[in-house]
C-alpha cells in the first residue's frame, strides 16, 4: 500500500538523469531544430517517460514478478511494452510503415533512368563493410548485421531486422538509424567532398528527364515484387508491403487507400513507433558500453554507405559517355529525400547550373529497396 | 552583350522571385524559390550581371522549361 505513495525522486539514479538530459536534447533537436521532428519529438518524448522511475510504462511479469525494465522473455503488462511487444516484436509496424512509404513513393525518376538502380545497390556495400567490422570486434554475426543495417539509414528496416536478430540491441539500433536520418546533412558532406574533386561535383546534368508513361508506373510495383522476392525471399514483408502501397497509389482505381496509408495510417503507426522505441532507451538498456559501442559504428555504417554511392558513381563515369554527377551517388543511402537534397544543395554549391534533385531522387529509392534488401539476404543468411 | 536565359529544371510553384528588373546579381544569387517535392528550391543565378527580364511572378505554377529570367552580362 505504502508503494503508491512513493516519490519518484527517491529513486533517481545518475543514468537516469542522464537519460531525461538526452530526452531534453533530443526533443530540442526536433522542435528547435526541426530535426526529423516526427520522429525526434515522440522518441525523445518516451526517452523521457521511461526514466522516470515507477512509472511502469514498460513494466513486465517475468515468473510472477514485476519488473520495470522490458523483458524479452516476460509479458509485457505497461502501456507502451504492449504496443512494443504486439507492435515491434510481433514485426507489425516496421513492415506496415512500408506500406505508408510505398503509398508516397514516386518510381518516376528511378524508371526514367534506371541506370541509377545500380547506385541504390552499391551504397549497400557500406551495409556489408560496417558488418565485417562489426566481426572484427567481437559481437556475434545476428548483432553484425543488426549495426550494419544501420548504414542504410532506414529506420523501419533497422527495427525489423535487429528485432528478428538482436533484439537486446533495438533501442540503440533504432535510434542510431534515426538519429543518422536526422543527421544526413551534417554527415554526408564531408564524406562526399573527401572523395570528389570540385570539378567533379560540379558536372552538370541535364534537368529534363524521360517522361515516365502510367502503364510504366503501374507495372514496376507488380514486377519488382515479384522479382525482388524470388530473388531474396526474406525480404517479402517489407518489399511486399512497400510495393503493395505503391500499387494503391499507382492502379488509379485505390485513391482512398492510398491516402489512408500515405496519411493516417502511417501517422499513427509514426506515433506508436517513436514513443516505443523512445520507451525502449531506459538508462539500464542503454548506457552500456556496447549500446553505445552500436551507436558509434553506425555511424561508420552510415558514412561508409555515402562512400561506396558516390566511388560507384565514379566507377560508372569511367564506363559511360554521358557523365553522372558523383555525388548522386551518396544519395543511394535510403534517408528519402534528405540524401537527395544534400545533393542538391551541393550541387548548386559547386555550379549554380546545377539541379540534381530529381537526379539523385533515383539512387535514393533504390536504396531503400536496396536496404529492405539487404536486410532481406541477412535474414536469410542467418536468420 | 551576352544573355543568359533561365529556365526552370523542374516543376513546382513558385513562392517568390527574389529580383526585379534591372537588378545587379551575382553568380550564384538566388532568383527565386520554387516548391517542389514539398521542399523549397531556390533557382540560382548561373551568371553575374543584370536582370533585364523576369518571366514568372509569385503563386504561379510552373513547368520544366519554363523562362525564370533573363541575364545579361
Amino acid at each position: 500500500m505504502l508503494e503508491l505513495f512513493e516519490l519518484g525522486f527517491l529513486h533517481l539514479t545518475w543514468g537516469s538523469v542522464l537519460m531525461l538530459l538526452i530526452g531534453v536534447v533530443l526533443l530540442y533537436l526536433g522542435i528547435a531544430k526541426k530535426m526529423e521532428p516526427l520522429l525526434l519529438v515522440p522518441i525523445g518524448f518516451g526517452v523521457i517517460l521511461v526514466n522516470l522511475p515507477l512509472g511502469g510504462l514498460m513494466e513486465c511479469i517475468v515468473n510472477g514478478n514485476v519488473v520495470e525494465a522490458y523483458a524479452l522473455g516476460g509479458e509485457p503488462a505497461g502501456l507502451i511494452s504492449r504496443v512494443f511487444r504486439y507492435g515491434l516484436a510481433w514485426e507489425i509496424i516496421p513492415c506496415f510503415i512500408f506500406l505508408g512509404l510505398g503509398a508516397m513513393t514516386d518510381f518516376g525518376p528511378l524508371l526514367a533512368n534506371p541506370k541509377t538502380l545500380i547506385l541504390g545497390a552499391g551504397a549497400q556495400f557500406g551495409v556489408y563493410f560496417a558488418f565485417f567490422v562489426a566481426l572484427l570486434l567481437g559481437f556475434s554475426i545476428n548483432e553484425a548485421c543488426s549495426i550494419g543495417i544501420i548504414g542504410g539509414a532506414d529506420g523501419p528496416t533497422t527495427i525489423y531486422l535487429t528485432n528478428r536478430l538482436a533484439p537486446h540491441f533495438i533501442g540503440s539500433t533504432a535510434v542510431a538509424a534515426y538519429t543518422y536520418m536526422a543527421l544526413v546533412p551534417i554527415i554526408q558532406p564531408p564524406v562526399i567532398k573527401l572523395l570528389t574533386t570540385k570539378a567533379e561535383r560540379a558536372i552538370y546534368m541535364k534537368p529534363q528527364l524521360r517522361a515516365v508513361s502510367k502503364r510504366e508506373k503501374l507495372i514496376f510495383p507488380i514486377m519488382a515484387a515479384i522479382i525482388i522476392i524470388l530473388l531474396v525471399p526474406k525480404s517479402a514483408p517489407l518489399i511486399g508491403m512497400f510495393m503493395f502501397g505503391n500499387l494503391l497509389k499507382e492502379s488509379g482505381v485505390t485513391d482512398r487507400l492510398a491516402d489512408t496509408a500515405a496519411n493516417a495510417f502511417m501517422n499513427i503507426l509514426t506515433i506508436l513507433l517513436g514513443i516505443s522505441v523512445g520507451c525502449f532507451m531506459s538508462a539500464e538498456a542503454f548506457l552500456k558500453v556496447e549500446s553505445l559501442l552500436v551507436f558509434a559504428l553506425g555511424c561508420v555504417a552510415f558514412a561508409s554507405s555515402t562512400a561506396f554511392g558516390v566511388c560507384l558513381a565514379k566507377l560508372m563515369n569511367v564506363f559511360s559517355k554521358e557523365k553522372i554527377n558523383p555525388m548522386i551517388g551518396a544519395a543511394g543511402v535510403s534517408a528519402v529525400p534528405m540524401a537527395s537534397r544534400v545533393v542538391q544543395k551541393m550541387g548548386q554549391e559547386a555550379n549554380p547550373r546545377n539541379f540534381l534533385l530529381m537526379h539523385a531522387m533515383g539512387p535514393n529509392i533504390a536504396g531503400v529497396i536496396g536496404t529492405a534488401t539487404a536486410a532481406g539476404i541477412f535474414l536469410g543468411m542467418v536468420g | 552583350m551576352a544573355q543568359e536565359k533561365v529556365e526552370f529544371p523542374i516543376t513546382g510553384k513558385v513562392i517568390s522571385v527574389n529580383v526585379k528588373q534591372g537588378d545587379t546579381v551575382s553568380e550564384g544569387d538566388i532568383l527565386c524559390l520554387l516548391e517542389s517535392m514539398k521542399m523549397e528550391n531556390p533557382i540560382l543565378a548561373p551568371v553575374g550581371g543584370t536582370v533585364s527580364e523576369i518571366g514568372t511572378s509569385a503563386g504561379q505554377v510552373v513547368e520544366v522549361g519554363e523562362v525564370v529570367a533573363v541575364i545579361e552580362y
